[in-house]
């Protein structure tokens, strides 16, 4: 056991140069034992990745006085699906909207820390959460096609960034981004009905080829699966891991099958503290913190 | 207590017992439902009964036919307008009936013809003036009290005291009823004339295009300003004191009578501005101000409707604020915006009070054709109808009452068919 913990004290020395100004913190990573109790909070596991391309540190969230997420810090590494889960009302969502500033939408919503998309703080001043939002795409939950046909639901992203200049181009873009998200033989014979005429798993099919359209570099997703059946899930599933290959996908899920499935690293939320990350793997076989165990086991949750 | 008693009662048991309670229950919120929609239409029926059957007979007027002679000693031919067409009228009667021989009697034979007709030959004449010299039988408006007559408004049987026409008068129309010289005919005049003091030359054409123009420049005016100022506090305003000051004051303004609203436009825009009185610019734009918050108030409500998630979709892939209301919300929201509007713009065609303030309430014969013509409006219209003392004007009032709700169901209809429009587009 001991050798693990040193292999993974061994990994987390980040190559990137991160550690300067990673550790000021008293909470972020406890290492020193192999097991943690309920009421140790603070993140256990490994928060660093080699090659990260968005960094998070210290991250606090409030509603007005609710405290929502407190003092997170991970890194999401370049081409890898990392799940995020934990009980209802942990701060899942409020986490994974801080990765593209959507909570700027909710008024009393306040976020303080550090959020780097490439070594650029997406939190600070002079950032314009436009391109921001077209580099870090985002699914939701319940699928919210735009009552518009199918192919102006596609085009519309490319089309307001200028992305696409003639018919030809949108044609294009329409065909690969639905080819993409799995969905092109489904509806090619009826692209301009309305996508809100789709079954629910075909409309958040379509939602994702909305958002690869823009080719995003990072795609958010806040439990895609939620109103899907499983034959749907399994699409997406799948589809989630080819995208892979050239995206950094961050979902939210309430199925540790589902997580299991499709990741390579998962967070655990607990009450708005990030209580472990790790590989899925150990995670789901090894979990370090009690909080993670009992959750993983069913215990509660 | 049965057998029973001890045994614990089945839940289904008790379900079963306070079923029909709730069932009942049921019954009667129906019924209830049911007895206020009926009431409601009993009392529309009785107003649509009591209107169209006071207001019907309106749209007919008793014609007399004589036989003019186009006398070229009275009649001008250079200047029409400055001929004796009276003359002609009196000529006429007198001729036809020679046993008018006191001063009164030939009074009372003149005043069976209303002074319409000197109008409608001056016309003839002035299109065709080969008409002099010559003598026509012409169809003629009657008298407001003959029109009355023929439509049972004036009884022939009371004593001669108690009825407006006499029985010299009397026995000239029966002569001419016998000569098949008297007839009803459809009343153009009611929708190509504007008021006038006689009842049989009064129309309503002057008040509908005075609330044709009064409503143009309303809806031109409130419909983009109400719906700027919905879009912008409720996408882009910042939630703070001010804006829930703005709001209160907005929801305050939309319940404040509609005369405070007369008494506004007549101080600002009449005496400060000095825009013409009585006018459609003034009626404009006090009606302007008092849709404003009627229609930014359901305007907001409508944006407000269109769902979260929709914004959220477009704000996901990377739409700017604008971009998102203006592609996103706005095209949901728009049905709800112009029903608003036109539910508003209904109340101001309705509205009456501030337009007396105005003096959109003066006695105005000529037909407005622009902004700044002296104009009345339909209610107005009603309302000075209802105010005249003759017989012939109450039919005329329920006639008109009938062309104001006849623009009011077709606006209402508008509403429904651009709705529907725009929603199966989306
Ligand atoms: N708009 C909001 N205003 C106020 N509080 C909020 C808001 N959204 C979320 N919260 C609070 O923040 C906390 C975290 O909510 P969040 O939606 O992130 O949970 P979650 O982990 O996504 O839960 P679930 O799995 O049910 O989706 C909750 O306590 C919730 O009540
Ligand atoms: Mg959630």
């Amino acid at each position: 056991m001991e050798n693990i913990l040193q292999q993974t004290r061994y990994a987390s020395l980040p190559e990137a140069g991160l550690q300067k100004q990673d550790w000021t913190h008293k909470s972020v990573v406890m290492e020193k034992f192999e097991k943690y109790d309920a009421d140790q909070r603070g993140t256990v596991g490994e928060i660093h990745v080699a090659d990260p391309r968005m960094t998070c540190r210290n991250v606090d969230v409030f509603y007005g006085d609710a405290h929502a997420i407190k003092d997170v810090s991970i890194d999401i590494g370049r081409n890898e699906v990392i799940a995020m889960i934990g009980p209802s009302g942990c701060g899942k969502s409020t986490f994974i909207r801080c990765l593209n500033r959507m909570n700027d939408t909710i008024d009393i919503c306040q976020v303080t820390g550090e959020i780097l998309l490439d070594d650029m703080n997406i939190y600070g001043k002079d950032v314009d959460v436009v391109p921001l939002r077209a580099q870090v795409g985002m699914v939701f939950q319940k699928p919210n096609p735009f009552p518009k046909s199918i192919y102006d639901n596609v085009v519309y992203g490319p089309k307001i960034h200028g992305l696409v200049q003639n018919r030809i181009e949108e044609d294009e873009i329409v065909e690969t981004s639905l080819q993409r998200a799995g969905l092109w033989d489904e509806v090619k014979d009826r692209l301009d009905q309305p996508g809100t005429g789709l079954s629910g798993g075909q409309q958040q099919r379509l939602c994702i080829a909305r958002t690869i359209a823009v080719s995003p570099e990072v795609i958010l997703m806040d439990e895609p699966c939620s109103a899907l059946d499983p034959i749907a899930t399994a699409k997406i599933e799948e589809l989630i891991d080819e995208l892979r290959a050239q995206y950094t996908i961050v979902i939210v899920t309430h199925s540790m099958q589902q997580a299991a499935r499709v990741s390579q690293r998962t967070a655990y939320f607990h009450l708005g503290d990030l209580i472990e990350v790790g590989e899925t793997k150990k995670i789901f076989t090894n979990p370090r913190h009690t909080l993670t165990e009992d959750y993983i086991t069913g215990r509660f949750g | 207590m049965n057998s029973k008693g001890n045994e614990p009662a089945r839940p289904l048991d008790i379900i079963r017992r306070r079923l029909h309670k709730r069932y009942n229950a049921e019954k009667r919120f129906k019924l209830y439902g049911i007895t206020a929609i009926f009431l409601s239409l009993a009392f529309l029926f009785l107003l649509f009964v009591s209107i169209i059957g006071n207001g019907y007979s309106a749209f007919q007027q008793t014609h007399l036919q004589l036989e003019f002679y186009f006398d070229p000693d009275l009649i001008d031919t250079a200047n029409p307008a400055a001929s004796n067409f009276p003359g002609i009228v009196k000529q006429t009667l007198r001729q036809k009936f020679p046993q008018a021989k006191k001063r009164r009697e030939k009074k009372q034979l003149n005043s069976l013809v209303s002074t319409g007709a000197a109008f409608q030959l001056q016309d003839m004449v002035e299109k065709n003036p080969g008409l002099v010299g010559r003598t026509e039988k012409i169809w003629v408006p009657a008298d407001d009290d003959v029109d009355m007559l023929f439509k049972g408004h004036i009884s022939r049987d009371v004593p001669e005291s108690d009825r407006r026409l006499s029985d010299f008068q009397l026995q000239v129309i029966e002569t001419l009823e016998k000569e098949r010289a008297v007839r009803k005919r459809f009343n153009a005049t009611f929708f190509t004339a504007g008021d006038s003091r006689e009842p049989e030359l009064a129309g309503i054409l002057g008040a509908m295009s005075g609330s044709l123009l009064t409503l143009a420049l309303t809806l031109a005016l409130s419909f983009p300003i109400g719906g700027a100022a919905a879009v912008y506090l409720e996408e882009f305003a910042p939630r703070n004191r001010w804006v829930d000051l703005i709001e209160v004051n907005i929801n305050n303004l939309a319940a404040v009578p509609s005369i405070v609203f007369g008494l506004l436009g007549l101080a600002v825009f009449i005496n400060f501005f000095n825009l013409p009185r009585s006018t459609p610019v003034v009626g404009g734009l006090v009606l302007t101000i008092m849709t404003l918050p009627v229609i930014i108030i359901a305007s907001r409500a409508s944006l407000q409707s269109v769902p979260p998630s929709i914004r959220e979709a477009a704000l996901g892939v990377g739409a700017s604020k604008m971009q998102m209301v203006f592609h996103h919300v706005l095209p949901l929201a728009l049905p709800g915006m112009l029903t608003g509007t036109i539910i508003g713009m209904a109340r101001a065609l309705g509205e009456t009070a501030p337009l007396l303030m105005i003096g959109m309430v003066a006695f105005i014969v000529d037909i407005p054709t622009g902004f700044t013509d002296p104009a009345t409006a339909l209610p107005v219209q009603i309302f000075l109808w209802a105010d005249s003392p003759e017989r012939a004007f109450v039919e005329r009032t329920s006639a008109a009452i009938i062309v104001l709700l006849a623009f009011l169901i077709i606006m209402n209809s508008l509403a429904v068919i651009l709705r529907n429009r725009f929603e199966r587009r989306w």
